[in-house]
């Protein structure tokens, strides 16, 4: 499933393969701990909010649950200056750059809490002091303006890294070759991360793309292309290490292409099987290769997580999370007057 | 204050030199911003000055190189977006609607777009559909963008300024024909309000309300009415939106009668919008129905014979004006 390909002939990145049989070697184990607290963050947080928009939350949201990995393992190798921009599948990039969980909770509630101040709702969301500009719900919208801000990081001469995560629906896009392309071009620092979880909402990948090989797309612009297992928090977190490095020593943009499942449909909390869209036994291959699991069973093996840790951990983030929904659920609504404010800055 | 006559061309040019100078987070973007011709001469020697890193011509790429222009206005860059054609925009409108208009607002006041899309309206010489157009009102009409239309040298460098420092999307749209215009530009840096407009002739009779290019005809149109003994004064609106409102009304008030000299087309235009705000506004002081000079709800021809006829200019606006006279 790994395979990766550098334009121009030179190979110098680790591969997955690497990785899948030589465990966590060269990742710390504060970076290991830290990928597995993000994910099962982002995890339990969907979850939680997937029981509540049964009710409660009523804005649409697109749930992660099963992409995990992806966010974690490149999100692990940025620092809070570093720019990620996303679409509208974004809670767990923006839990996985740090953004706050109660004002995440209080933005899917509509509150004047949120972090967007009930205007933006699941799709659009913000958290300026960890790099997180916004997110954007027009598929491939964000892909330039992370290659805008690493422009404004070469122009300034300094070394942040601007990261553009999308799925595998926005290489359809104009947009994403015209960005691509550009980058490529000027050398920007900008990461491009290509979640491929096989659905672009309803169609099938093989139904939308000639080359379903999304990362071989890069030796059109003369940059690295990779693909990685997304469901492997360790070889995302390698290949996004590299690619980090690349743009951040002026080297240029890279591309890669993590494939990985969504377990919930396009939008909403259900499974959406009866739809008729895809099959039982392809969602149960999936969970049966669940990122959070894969990684818990690495962290034991390697006496990095022991039963008590991961039950304390559990139990930590089940609270944050009550805290976050409690937040929410008392935090007031925008206030009405407000209803035309912020169309201008003053 | 050191004064010079310079061309509208120059204006931009020596507003651009000085705003780079000035400001580290200026920069310039867009097809055509080194080239001879797609520009005229508006970008002429400026990457020279100041190199390819901020004067940045760009593949035609519209749209990415819109949201790249986008992006770096997220990050506290002030950049400079150029469209050589409005027509080429069409590309780039989901960057500069759906992206930067509804940023500030989408995420409640946190970040905003200081950007300005210089967008250029570069019509006839038989260039028909496709590179003819003026889009104004297509920008006007979304919430989050501002838009301006200076119609002199003087206005071209003020509202440049403005567009630049403003923290919004502004969209600066110039026209071409006002390229060769002459008038008295100062040479320090200053600008010109945003939603300010500005009363170029004053008169008792009549009011012509116009922007951009079509004040130059509606200037025509006064010389030729007041020969005629009809007064007419004319507005420069300057910005499209913010509009100001408070001079349009004040000049009706004063005149009774309204022409609107738009350079868009008819349905939905800056003279349907215009004519609705002194209906709702000023409609006891209408002493007769509004005039209404505009592009013809179609798209430009080539043929020079077609396009003479297309091209409204102070001859139309002296027949609606008599019209107006003549009803009242």
């Amino acid at each position: 499933m790994v395979s990766k390909l550098r334009a121009g002939g030179e190979d110098k990145a680790v591969t997955g393969d690497a990785v899948q049989s030589g465990a966590a070697v060269g990742i710390s184990p504060a970076a290991l701990r830290g990928m597995h607290i993000t994910m099962l963050r982002i995890r339990r947080f969907e979850e939680r909010v997937a029981e509540l928009l049964r009710d409660e939350i009523k804005c649409p949201t697109h749930l992660y649950t099963g992409q995990e990995a992806v966010a974690a393992g490149v999100c692990a190798n940025l620092r809070d200056d570093d720019y990620v921009f996303s679409t509208h599948r974004s809670h767990g990039h923006y839990i996985a750059k740090g953004g706050d969980l109660k004002a995440l909770m209080a933005e899917l509630y509509g509150k004047a809490t949120g972090c967007s101040r009930g205007r933006g709702g699941s799709m659009h969301l913000a958290c300026l002091e960890k790099g997180l500009p916004g997110s954007s719900a027009i598929v491939g919208g964000t892909i330039p303006l992370a290659v805008g801000t690493a422009l404004a990081s070469s122009l300034r001469g300094v070394d942040t890294v601007s990261v553009a995560f999308f799925g595998d629906g926005a290489v359809n896009e104009g947009i994403w070759y015209e960005s691509v392309n550009f980058a490529a071009l000027k050398r920007l620092p900008v990461v491009f991360i290509c979640e491929n979880n096989l659905y672009s909402t309803h169609m099938p990948v093989s139904a939308c793309l000639a080359d379903t090989n999304i990362y071989r797309k890069a030796e059109a612009f003369c940059i690295p292309g990779v693909q990685v297992d997304g469901n492997d928090a360790l070889a995302v977190y390698r290949a996004a290490e590299l690619a980090v490095e690349s743009a951040r020593q002026s080297e240029g943009p890279t591309l890669i292409e993590c494939l990985t499942y969504r377990w919930r449909g396009h939008v909403g909390p259900n499974f959406d099987l009866e739809k008729g869209l895809r099959n039982r036994e392809e969602l149960a291959s999936w969970q049966a290769r669940c990122p959070i699991e894969t990684l818990e069973r690495l962290l034991s093996e390697q006496d990095m997580l022991s039963v008590a840790d991961r039950k304390r951990i559990y139990k930590d983030i089940e609270r944050e999370i009550d805290e976050a929904i409690a937040f929410a659920r008392q935090s007031p609504y925008p206030d009405q007057s407000e209803l035309l404010a912020n169309v201008f800055k003053v | 204050m050191c004064m010079g006559k310079m061309t509208y061309a120059q204006a931009i040019n020596q507003t651009l030199r000085q705003m780079l100078e000035a400001d580290g987070s200026v920069f310039l973007m867009g097809q055509g911003v080194t080239s001879p011709w797609y520009v005229g001469t508006t970008t002429a020697g400026l990457i020279d000055s100041f190199g390819p890193e901020r004067i940045i011509d760009t593949p035609v790429s519209e749209n990415a190189v819109s949201g790249t222009a986008v992006g770096a206005a997220l990050a506290g860059m002030r950049p400079v977006l150029v469209h050589p054609r409005m027509d080429f925009m069409y590309y780039a409108m989901d960057q500069i609607v759906n992206h930067a208009a509804n940023w500030y607002y989408m995420f409640g006041g946190q970040v905003s777009v200081p950007l300005t899309v210089w967008a250029i309206i570069n019509r006839g010489g038989e260039q028909a559909a496709q590179h003819s157009q003026a889009l104004q009102m297509l920008f006007a009409h979304i919430p989050g963008l501002k838009v301006v239309m200076p119609s002199t040298p003087y206005d071209a460098k003020g509202l440049l300024v403005a567009a630049v420092r403003d923290d919004n999307p502004v969209v600066y749209v110039d026209d071409r024909w006002l390229y060769n215009v002459e008038g008295d530009v100062p040479e320090e840096i200053y600008s010109v309000p945003i939603g300010k407009g500005v009363m170029r002739r004053s008169g008792s009779d009549l009011t012509i309300v116009a922007a951009s290019y079509m004040v130059i005809e509606a200037m025509k149109a006064a010389e030729q009415l007041g020969r005629e003994g009809v007064s007419a004064e004319v507005i420069d609106l300057r910005s499209l939106k913010p509009l100001d409102e408070e001079l349009l009304l004040g000049s009706v008030h004063k005149t009774g009668r309204l022409v609107v000299a738009d350079g868009t087309w008819r349905t939905g235009g800056m003279s349907a919008g215009i004519s609705a705000i002194v209906a709702e506004k000023a409609f006891a002081s209408l002493k007769a129905p509004v005039g209404r000079v505009t592009l013809p709800d179609a798209p430009a021809p080539a043929s020079c014979v077609l396009e003479k006829l297309y091209y409204p200019g102070a001859e139309d606006i002296v027949m609606a004006a008599r019209k107006v006279v003549a009803a009242s």
